[in-house]
C-alpha cells in the first residue's frame, strides 16, 4: 500500500441549484502562483468544489488541509469518508476504493464532524456503546474502551449524563471518543476547533498530539494557520478545489515570497498604483485585491516611504499600512489572493 | 495499538442492522409514555366522543362503534408509523445531523433506510395493538368484533404499518424542517378525514366522485383492511384488493423514500 490515503484527479461538480454546501468562488485577485493550473472550462450553472485534486497521505501522518471557506476541504473529507460521491477521479483509503468499497472504508475510518452530532436519544456512554455495536464490537470490549476514552478525555464523570448536558468542548471530545472507539486506521477531523473557546481548543490540541504520538493517521481540515502549523506533519493548501502547495509547515514558510509583506489599504485606482509599485527595486511582487495592495518586499519596512510615494503618484491615498513577516498566512495570500478567515 | 487490524475480520451486515434496531428500541422504550401519548391521544379522544359520548346521547346508532373501532386502530397505527420515521428523519438530516453516525457505520446506506422503516413498522404495530383493547374498553361491547382472524388482523396491521413507515421515510427525507407543520395540515389532515376511518368505503356509494377519489389515500386500505378482519360483518372492501393495494403502495413509497434517502445520505 503506497499511502494510507490517495486521491487521483478527484473532481466534484455541484449543479448550481443544489449547491447547498459550496460557496461559489469569488475574488478579484489575480494570483500569479506557478502551482495553479489553467482554469478548466466549466459549464455555467456548475460549480467545481473539487477540481482535479491529487493527494497522497502516509500512514501515521498528521495531515492538514488548509484553505478558506469554500476551498473544498469539507468536500474532500466528504469524498474520503464515503458521504460525497466524486464526479470523476478516484480515492482510496487504507487501500479501499471509497466509491465501490464504501463499507470497508467506513470500517477503517473514524470521523469527527465540524459540529458535534451526538445521538441525542442516547446518553453519553450509550453513544459510545451503540457506536461500538455498529462496528461489531462486543459489549464488554465497547464498555472497556468507552470508559478508557472517557477518562482520557476527562468526561468519565459524565458517562451517564444526557449529551445536552455537556458543554460544547465536552461534546466535541465525546465525538472524538466515538470516532476512536472502533480503533480506526484513519481519523478525519473537519474543523474540529471551530466554535471552541481558546482553553478548549488547547485541550483539544493536546488530545490530537496524543493520538498522533500513538501512530494514527490523522487528516484534519482547518482554516486556522496556527493550528495547522502547530500540529501537522504536512500541509496541503487548497483553494477552489485545487492543490496549491503541499509540504511541511517549515518548508512551506520558506516558500513565502519576499522577506516582508506590506499590506496597504488604499483609496483610488488600485491598478495604477500597483503598476507603479511594481517598478520599485526591492519589491518582489505586488498583488491587488479590492482596495488592498500587497507588496512582497526584500528590504523589510524600508520600502514603505517609496511605496507611499508611488501610490500617491498614481493619484491614490494610503489609508492603512500593515507589515508582516512571511508565514503560512502570507504564503496562502500569495497563492490564492485571498485571506484565510 | 491497532490490535492487528480487527477491521479485516468479517462483520456481517445483519449484526450492524440489528445493532441499529436495538438502538431504536432503546430510544423508543425510553420515550414510551410520550410515544403512546403522541400517537394514540387523537384516536382515544375520537373513541371517547364518537364511540362513547355520541352513542350515549343517542346521536349515532349503537352499532357505529363496529365501524369506528377498526378505523381508529388503523389511524393510530398509520399515524404512529409515519411519525416515528418522518419526525426524527427531518431533525436528524436537517439540523442535528445525528443520523451521520449511522450513515458512517459499516453497512450499505440502503440498509440504514430499511432499518428505519423496520423500526417505524414495529412502532406502528405497537400503537395499533395498544389502541385495540383500549378502544374495546372505552366503547364497550362491539357488535361483530371477533378475533378468529387473528393472523389476518396481524397481517393487515403489519402491511399497513410498513406502508406508512415507508411513507414516513419519503416525507422525512423530502421535507424541510420548516415544513413539518405544513405536512400535518396538508397531508396528514386530509388523509385522516378522507381515509374511510369514520365511515366504511361502501358508504361513499352515495358520493361516487369521492368514492373513487379517496382510493389514492393509503389510509383507506388500512381502515378497510381492519374492518375486513376485525369486524367482517360490516361492509368492507375485498381483502385481496386491500392486500394488493397496500403492497403496491408499500413498494412505491419504499422506492421513492429510498431514492430521497440516498440523495441525502450520499451527495
Amino acid at each position: 500500500m503506497p499511502g494510507m490515503i490517495e486521491t487521483r484527479a478527484l473532481r466534484k461538480v455541484y449543479l448550481a441549484a443544489s449547491r447547498k454546501r459550496v460557496t461559489p468562488p469569488r475574488g478579484t485577485a489575480t494570483p500569479s502562483g506557478g502551482t495553479r493550473a489553467a482554469s478548466s472550462p466549466q459549464q455555467s450553472g456548475e460549480i467545481a468544489a473539487l477540481d482535479g485534486l491529487d493527494l497522497e497521505i502516509h500512514e501515521g501522518e498528521f495531515f492538514g488541509l488548509l484553505g478558506p471557506n469554500g476551498a473544498g476541504k469539507t468536500t474532500t473529507i466528504g469524498v474520503l469518508t464515503t458521504r460525497v460521491l466524486a464526479t470523476s477521479g478516484e480515492a482510496f483509503v487504507a487501500g479501499k476504493n471509497v466509491a465501490t468499497e464504501e463499507v470497508a472504508v467506513r470500517r477503517r475510518i473514524g470521523v469527527v464532524p465540524q459540529r458535534p452530532n451526538p445521538d441525542r436519544g442516547l446518553n453519553v456512554i450509550e453513544n459510545l456503546l451503540f457506536h461500538g455495536a455498529y462496528f461489531g464490537l462486543s459489549h464488554a470490549v465497547s464498555m472497556q474502551r468507552a470508559m478508557g476514552l472517557l477518562e482520557l478525555f476527562e468526561i468519565a464523570d459524565r458517562a451517564h449524563a444526557e449529551v445536552e448536558e455537556l458543554s460544547g468542548g465536552q461534546q466535541q471530545r465525546l465525538m472524538i471518543a466515538r470516532a476512536l472507539l472502533h480503533e480506526p486506521r484513519v481519523i478525519f477531523l473537519d474543523e474540529p476547533t471551530v466554535g471552541l473557546d481558546p482553553q478548549a481548543r488547547l485541550a483539544l490540541w493536546d488530545i490530537l498530539r496524543i493520538l498522533h504520538a500513538q501512530g494514527r493517521t490523522i487528516v484534519m481540515t482547518t482554516h486556522y494557520m496556527q493550528e495547522a502549523d502547530e500540529l501537522c506533519d504536512r500541509l496541503a493548501i487548497v483553494d477552489r478545489g485545487r492543490l496549491l502547495a503541499l509540504d511541511t509547515p517549515s518548508r512551506l514558510r520558506l516558500q513565502a515570497p519576499g522577506s516582508t509583506l506590506i499590506d496597504l489599504t488604499i483609496e483610488g485606482d488600485c491598478a495604477a498604483a500597483a503598476s507603479l509599485c511594481r517598478r520599485l527595486s526591492g519589491v518582489q511582487r505586488v498583488d491587488e485585491a479590492s482596495g488592498d495592495l500587497r507588496a512582497y518586499s526584500d528590504r523589510g519596512g524600508e520600502l514603505i516611504p517609496a511605496l507611499i510615494h508611488a501610490v500617491e503618484e498614481a493619484g491614490c491615498r494610503v489609508q492603512n499600512i500593515n507589515l508582516s513577516k512571511p508565514n503560512l498566512e502570507t504564503l496562502f495570500v500569495s497563492l490564492t489572493g485571498r485571506k484565510l478567515a | 495499538m491497532m490490535s492487528s487490524h480487527e477491521d479485516d475480520a468479517p462483520l456481517p451486515v445483519s449484526d450492524v442492522f440489528f445493532a441499529m434496531l436495538r438502538r431504536d428500541v432503546r430510544v423508543a422504550r425510553r420515550e414510551l409514555p410520550f410515544f403512546l401519548l403522541r400517537t394514540t391521544m387523537q384516536p382515544l379522544l375520537l373513541m371517547v366522543v364518537f364511540g362513547y359520548l355520541l352513542p350515549k346521547m343517542g346521536m349515532v346508532a349503537k352499532g357505529y362503534t363496529a365501524t369506528l373501532l377498526p378505523g381508529v386502530v388503523s389511524l393510530s397505527l398509520a399515524l404512529s408509523a409515519v411519525q416515528s420515521v418522518s419526525l426524527p428523519m427531518v431533525a436528524q438530516f436537517g439540523f442535528s445531523k445525528e443520523i451521520e453516525d449511522r450513515l458512517l457505520a459499516p453497512i450499505p446506506s440502503h440498509l440504514v433506510a430499511l432499518e428505519l422503516v423496520t423500526a417505524g413498522t414495529l412502532q406502528g404495530l405497537l400503537a395499533g395493538l395498544f389502541v385495540l383493547p383500549v378502544g374495546r374498553l372505552i366503547m364497550g361491547a362491539i357488535p361483530g368484533l371477533g378475533f378468529s382472524n387473528a393472523v389476518q388482523v396481524f397481517s393487515v396491521m403489519l402491511l399497513g404499518a410498513a406502508t406508512f413507515s415507508a411513507l414516513g421515510l419519503l416525507i422525512g427525507c423530502a421535507i424541510n424542517p420548516q415544513q413539518i407543520g405544513l405536512m400535518f395540515s396538508s397531508i396528514i389532515g386530509p388523509m385522516i378525514f378522507f381515509g374511510c376511518m369514520y365511515y366504511p368505503w361502501k358508504g361513499l356509494d352515495s358520493v361516487p366522485v369521492m368514492k373513487y377519489a379517496v382510493l389514492v389515500n393509503p389510509l383507506v386500505y388500512v381502515a378497510e383492511g381492519m374492518r375486513a378482519t376485525l369486524t367482517p360483518g360490516m361492509p368492507h372492501m375485498d381483502l385481496i384488493v386491500i392486500s394488493f393495494a397496500l403492497l403496491t403502495l408499500l413498494l412505491l413509497f419504499w422506492w421513492l423514500g429510498l431514492r430521497a434517502f440516498m440523495k441525502r445520505a450520499v451527495t
